[in-house]
């Protein structure tokens, strides 16, 4: 066993390739952030409409949300991996790895929606009172009031799901993408040796382990400001 | 006397709670008005329904010849002429204090920021607060929160100004000096709606005091005769009560 997971040589030979196919993990993981905390924003602000004329808004937003979190990742990476190239229509990209980070974004952007929901529910009614009593419209009252406050209040829960989606880049490798993982199999099966696994799992933890002990360090700050504000 | 504010017939409810069964009123310019009442006997929501935070069931409200209940009204625009200041303040804590009072002036007006910026100041150094302008309400005592609250609401020029209790959730040595606030205001002529339970303030600054119970206002008059010759048996209770809890001075 220690031959087959723990080999030195055959871990010192597969590091490189792996750390240069970790590069696109890490890309994959940014472009679909930024999308992401675009989305999910537009996504949690539709949600947060009131009044009967937005119901059919909100229903969607709702539908979009129950169901990208209802699905596998990799059943919705697999649909449009495989599905969406297939189809050969002009102007529509084939690159598997655009077409893992469209699914990406799709299943995050359901998650993370429900994390500024949470926070956008978090602020005070009283705040909304006061801003519209000052003639603020629906509008103006959740881009200066509402939102700062919301999105100060989930920044470590944002954080958590960063996380979980920097782990999934690694299912875009089952679309054949020469990701990190990918580049381990494909190592690993080269020389029946699993060594490389390990190389690929500890460039994940190097670079999510720093996330959560800033998140941990987030949420300390955040609880140190509310007991020196309730004094 | 112009009349602003004339309130016929106003009814609300939450659920089934009938908090108010029929509210009249009329306030002339520069007239100070107190509400005194029982928790419970729909003040707060009075307040709320004038400036439109609450939907109402039933009547109509006027603010300076403007039906603010009709159906299509510019809420905005009626909020204008309206400020509010509230129990708890309600300040905006991720916002300095000069940034909780131009941001209105600014995005609902269309000041141009450096006028705002210089309002404010000025409005704020008027009322005690002008070494506070950076500062963040957390960093301030409960009184100086809700003088920033005041003058927040006074940076829109309103025509009327409803106070909803302001000094209910202060330390006792802090509730002097917005009450002194209140009434520099007053002085100044501005016509004020206040829902109060300071009987003795109510008494100094109020042309008029109205006894609400159970939804209505059941006895209204001029101060000294509603706090020391109340006709109504419930209004005497009431006032007995608070007599006992040593909130008015006989």
């Amino acid at each position: 066993m220690r031959r087959t997971f723990f080999d030195w040589d055959y871990f010192w030979d597969s590091l490189p390739e792996i750390a240069s196919a970790f590069k696109l993990n890490v890309k994959i993981f940014c472009i679909s952030e930024v999308f992401i905390l675009a989305f999910a924003l537009l996504l949690a602000v539709l949600r947060s409409l009131r009044g009967p004329v937005f119901f059919p808004v909100r229903a969607l937003a709702i539908a979009y949300a129950d169901f990208f979190r209802g699905v596998p990742t990799i059943l919705v990476i697999a649909v449009l991996g495989f599905g969406a190239p297939a189809l050969q229509l002009r102007g529509v990209p084939t690159s598997v790895t655009f077409w893992g980070i469209v699914a990406l974004v799709l299943v995050y952007t359901a998650y993370v929606s429900e994390v500024y929901r949470a926070g956008i529910e978090s602020v005070h009614p009283s705040q909304e009172a006061a801003a519209r009593s000052l003639a603020l419209t629906h509008g103006q009252t959740l881009r200066f009031v509402i939102l700062p406050q919301a999105v100060r209040r989930v920044i470590p829960p944002l954080l958590n799901d960063f996380i979980g989606l920097q782990k999934d880049t690694a299912l875009v490798g089952f679309l054949g993408a020469v990701e990190a993982f990918n580049q381990s199999q494909i190592d690993a099966s080269a020389t029946f040796n699993y060594t490389p696994f390990l190389a690929a799992a500890l460039l994940f933890v190097a670079i999510t382990i720093p996330l959560a002990r800033f998140t941990d360090w987030l949420v300390a700050r955040d609880r140190r400001r509310q007991l020196a504000a309730a004094r | 006397m112009s009349e602003l504010l004339r309130i016929e017939g106003l009814r609300k409810s939450f659920g089934t709670n009938e908090v108010l069964r029929g509210i009249d009123l009329a306030l002339d310019e520069h007239e100070v008005v107190c509400l005194i009442g029982a928790s419970g006997s729909g003040k707060s929501t009075l307040l709320r329904c004038v400036n439109l935070l609450e939907p109402i069931d039933a009547g109509r409200i006027v603010v300076a010849g403007d039906e603010i209940t009709a159906r299509g009204v510019d809420v905005n625009g009626i909020r204008r002429n309206v400020g509010i200041v509230f129990q708890a303040f309600n300040l905006f804590p991720h916002m300095s204090v000069l940034r909780n009072v131009t941001l209105a002036p600014q995005k609902a007006l269309g000041v141009p920021r450096a006028t705002a910026e210089r309002e404010a100041a000025e409005l704020l150094a008027r009322f005690g607060l002008g070494d506070k302008l950076g500062e963040y309400p957390d960093r301030l005592s409960g009184g100086q929160q809700q003088r920033a609250a005041i003058v927040r609401a006074l940076a829109m020029r309103p025509r009327l100004m409803l106070l909803d209790e302001v000094t209910s959730a202060l330390d006792p040595e802090l509730v002097g000096e917005v009450l002194a606030v209140i009434r520099e205001l007053a002085e100044g002529g501005m016509t004020m709606l206040i829902a109060t339970h300071e009987m003795s303030f109510a008494r100094d600054i109020a042309n008029r005091i109205c006894f609400l119970d159970a939804g209505v206002i059941l006895e209204e008059g001029p101060p000294e005769q509603i706090l020391t010759e109340p006709r109504e048996p419930r209004t005497q209770q009431f006032l007995q009560r608070v007599i006992e809890a040593g909130r008015l001075a006989v």
